[in-house]
């Protein structure tokens, strides 16, 4: 029981990382229809952005939360920046090609970030030592504790109040309501006056955004990262957002949070070697038997 | 207009590229200006590198600059481009690329200068032609984009090592064998995928691929896990060994040769040779057989296709199968070749590079992929040195493709079905993107 509860914690924890990322893949799903298969690596280079502005911010001498507040900022603009290029250089160019032009655009994008990573900041892995110690300890079952850390308290109120910015934006705002015109018809929300390309960058620019601040609670959390860390994570994260419905942005949190359960209980009681491949089943099984997702709507092809 | 602009506007360029400069100064300042280094005692410090930062800000900034003035200048200035002047000339000299590319092909071992480095490039690079031309079959014709090929050239690959070793059967018996498994997988993907379409499709693949790669990783008893399995054995030429000493019953003996660990390269280069040509012909045959025609109208509209009464089902998994068994083909081969295989060899970056090679060469274009595998394979040899950089230039090759000849370097090609006269068609006339 108390194992279980362990578990529980820790499959959140990492559940919140996922949604954080499924959120971007999800949205650009929506807005364009094409798999943002570079988001993963969007994903590494936050992570990396994180760790070079958090070694800035601590040699000038800050610490604590007002340390990872800056970072979180200062990481967020800088991968958006890169949410930005991408889509300019790689896909906008592409709006009207054939159907899988922007996918295999983006699986270069994916090697072209993933190197440049790998080129400019080496191939070694990056360890750090852990920033945010300590914890509680919620229960006692005899020799096992269950420990909920300070950090996995922090991810979650991170991921929370970043997913409330967000749906504010989103539901309430003119820019929210751009984005949701364009996602259910991009012709005639141009028509209406909506500047679509401006739209779309902006898309891009919010899921990079976010998928830094997830690169900034792994790397708090794991404290080590290497350049290749986006393809795995990417991957998990899309499984997240087809799982909960590719297109609804609660069903990414939502699917984010049950792949990063099904993942700890996974190699929790079967096996740490398969849990991959659990995820990759739970891909395929999902595409397969059902293509909409938890929270998703059925699509009519209309000829 | 009246007058076109003599000279292109200067300033409107230079702002435009000021604006790129500072983008760029923006992505470069902190992922290349910053490198973090793990120091002697296990942690990390910044090391700064100003001046490249500035060097590729300054490239940015030009390259951008000559990029605006290069087009004002092309629309100044009317008239035929390039490429189209070119286009006549440049069509029937391409008659003749695949005639004396072949004749290249089968001569290569028999060319003085010659020597076993060449041989052994040679035989790489027709690996990749075979295995371009087998995934060619399930994206270029059938239009199924598949992510996971590599999955297919591992079956293969672990099949004949595994029946080899397992019970001592020869290569030429494992060969049909391992392919007839790579298509029974081939299959067996092909099932459940026969209802999504585009995108997701190719994430499913994608998923199989990992499957397969993470399930030989880790099944240690049967595949050996990350150690993969060695010592498998050698073909041999209709009974007769490549052993190095010569002897009874070798190939060197046989013929009254010196023995030379040269024969067995040149066997090995006309086997791949033989089994490349082999998915060539088959592919050319099949095109122009009810299957393929299904194959190439499905590609272009499905709805279509199943309205005009073929059936998708069994049109799709011949594809998967068809494609999957010369995967196989030549994942044998590649085990035979190397007498080492580890699930390292099948990792997705495998797939993006034979995709590449596919959708580089012209979806659906044979010529096309056979140059395309030559190029980026012969280039991959000659930058080896440069690890690092030569997946980030292959990386960004991908996009610039996609952006400026979407339909590949070999764009055009002859219809398969004509009727009446049989015109090339271009790819600019290629309505494709309604899905």
């Amino acid at each position: 029981m108390a194992y279980a509860l362990q578990q529980l914690i820790n499959g959140i924890s990492l559940g919140m990382i996922y949604g954080l990322i499924a959120v971007g893949y999800t949205m650009v799903y929506g807005i364009i229809g094409m798999i943002n298969f570079a988001h993963g690596d969007i994903f590494m280079i936050g992570a990396f952005l994180s760790l070079i502005f958090l070694l800035l911010v601590t040699a000038g001498g800050l610490d604590g939360a007002a340390a990872i507040l800056l970072v979180l900022v200062l990481s967020m603009a800088f991968t958006a920046l890169y949410g930005w290029t991408v889509e300019r250089i790689a896909y906008r160019p592409l709006r009207g090609s054939f159907r899988l032009a922007p996918l295999i655009s983006a699986i270069g994008m994916s090697i072209v970030l993933q190197n440049y990573v790998q080129v400019s900041q080496g191939a070694r892995v990056k360890p750090m030592e852990p920033l945010v110690r300590g914890g509680i300890t919620v229960m006692r079952d005899g020799d096992f504790a269950v420990q909920l850390s300070t950090m996995q308290m922090l991810i979650v109120a991170v991921t929370l109040s970043v997913l409330a910015v967000f749906t504010w934006l989103v539901t309430r705002t003119p820019l929210g309501r751009a984005m949701r015109a364009c996602e259910q018809d991009r012709r005639m929300a141009s028509l209406l006056g909506i500047d679509t390309d401006r739209t779309i960058s902006i898309t891009f620019v919010i899921g990079a955004a976010l998928a830094s601040v997830a690169g900034t609670m792994y790397l708090l959390r794991y404290g080590v990262i290497d350049f290749y860390i986006g393809f795995l994570v990417g991957v998990k994260a899309f499984t997240a957002a087809v799982l909960g419905g590719i297109g609804s942005l609660p069903g990414a949190v939502l699917g984010g949070l049950l792949i990063g359960l099904i993942e700890t209980f996974w190699s929790a009681y079967f096996s740490v070697q398969y849990k991959d491949v659990a995820a990759f089943s739970i891909l395929v099984l999902t595409l397969v038997l059902m293509p909409t997702g938890l929270l998703g709507r059925a699509e009519v092809e209309k000829v | 207009m009246t007058a076109p602009a003599a000279r292109p506007a200067l300033a409107p360029a230079l702002r435009d590229a000021a604006l790129a400069a500072l983008i760029a100064l923006g992505l470069f300042l902190p992922l290349v200006g910053l490198r973090t280094d793990v120091g002697p005692g296990g942690g990390l410090f910044l090391r700064t590198r100003w001046p490249d930062v500035a060097l590729l800000v300054g490239v940015v900034f030009l390259g951008r600059l000559a990029a605006r003035l290069w087009q004002d200048w092309r629309a100044a200035r009317r008239g035929a481009s390039l490429p189209k002047r070119l286009a006549g000339p440049l069509s029937r000299s391409g008659r003749l690329v695949a005639p004396l590319l072949l004749a290249f092909a089968l001569l290569l071992p028999v060319i003085p200068g010659i020597g076993r480095y060449e041989l052994d490039l040679g035989i790489l690079v027709l690996t990749y032609v075979m295995l371009g031309w087998g995934l060619n079959i399930v994206v270029g014709l059938a239009g199924l984009l598949d992510l996971g090929y590599v999955a297919f050239y591992a079956v293969g690959a672990y099949s004949y090592a595994l029946l080899a070793q397992a019970f001592g059967l020869s290569f030429w018996i494992c060969l049909p064998l391992a392919g007839l498994l790579a298509a029974f997988w081939g299959i067996l993907l092909g099932f459940p995928v026969l209802r999504l379409r585009g995108d997701y499709l190719a994430i499913v693949t994608l998923a199989f691929g990992e499957i397969i790669r993470l399930v030989l990783l880790n099944w240690v008893s049967l595949t050996g896990g990350p150690n993969g399995i060695s010592g498998i054995p050698r073909p041999s030429f209709f009974g007769l060994s490549f052993s190095a000493g010569g002897g009874p019953g070798s190939f060197a003996d046989a013929f009254g040769l010196e023995p030379s660990p040269t024969h067995r390269v040149v066997f090995l280069y006309y086997l791949i040779l033989a089994l490349a040509l082999l998915t060539n012909w088959v592919t050319l045959r099949l095109r122009r057989q009810p299957l393929g025609r299904a194959w190439e109208a499905m590609r272009e509209d499905e709805v279509a296709c199943r309205s005009l009464g073929i059936n998708i089902t069994t049109t799709k998994l011949t594809a998967f199968a068809l494609g999957a068994m010369f995967g196989g083909f030549a994942g044998a081969f590649f085990a035979t070749r190397q007498a080492f295989i580890s699930p390292e060899s099948f990792t997705f970056i495998e797939s993006a590079i034979i995709l590449a090679i596919v959708v580089l060469g012209g979806l659906g274009s044979q010529l096309g992929v056979a140059i395309a595998a030559l190029g980026l394979i012969g280039g991959f040899e000659v930058f080896r040195d440069l690890q690092e950089w030569r997946m980030l230039v292959f990386g960004g090759a991908m996009v610039l493709i996609m952006i400026w000849k979407p339909r590949g370097l070999v764009g055009s090609r002859t219809p398969s079905v004509a009727l009446g006269q049989r015109r090339t068609i271009s790819a600019s006339m290629v309505a494709e993107g309604r899905g």
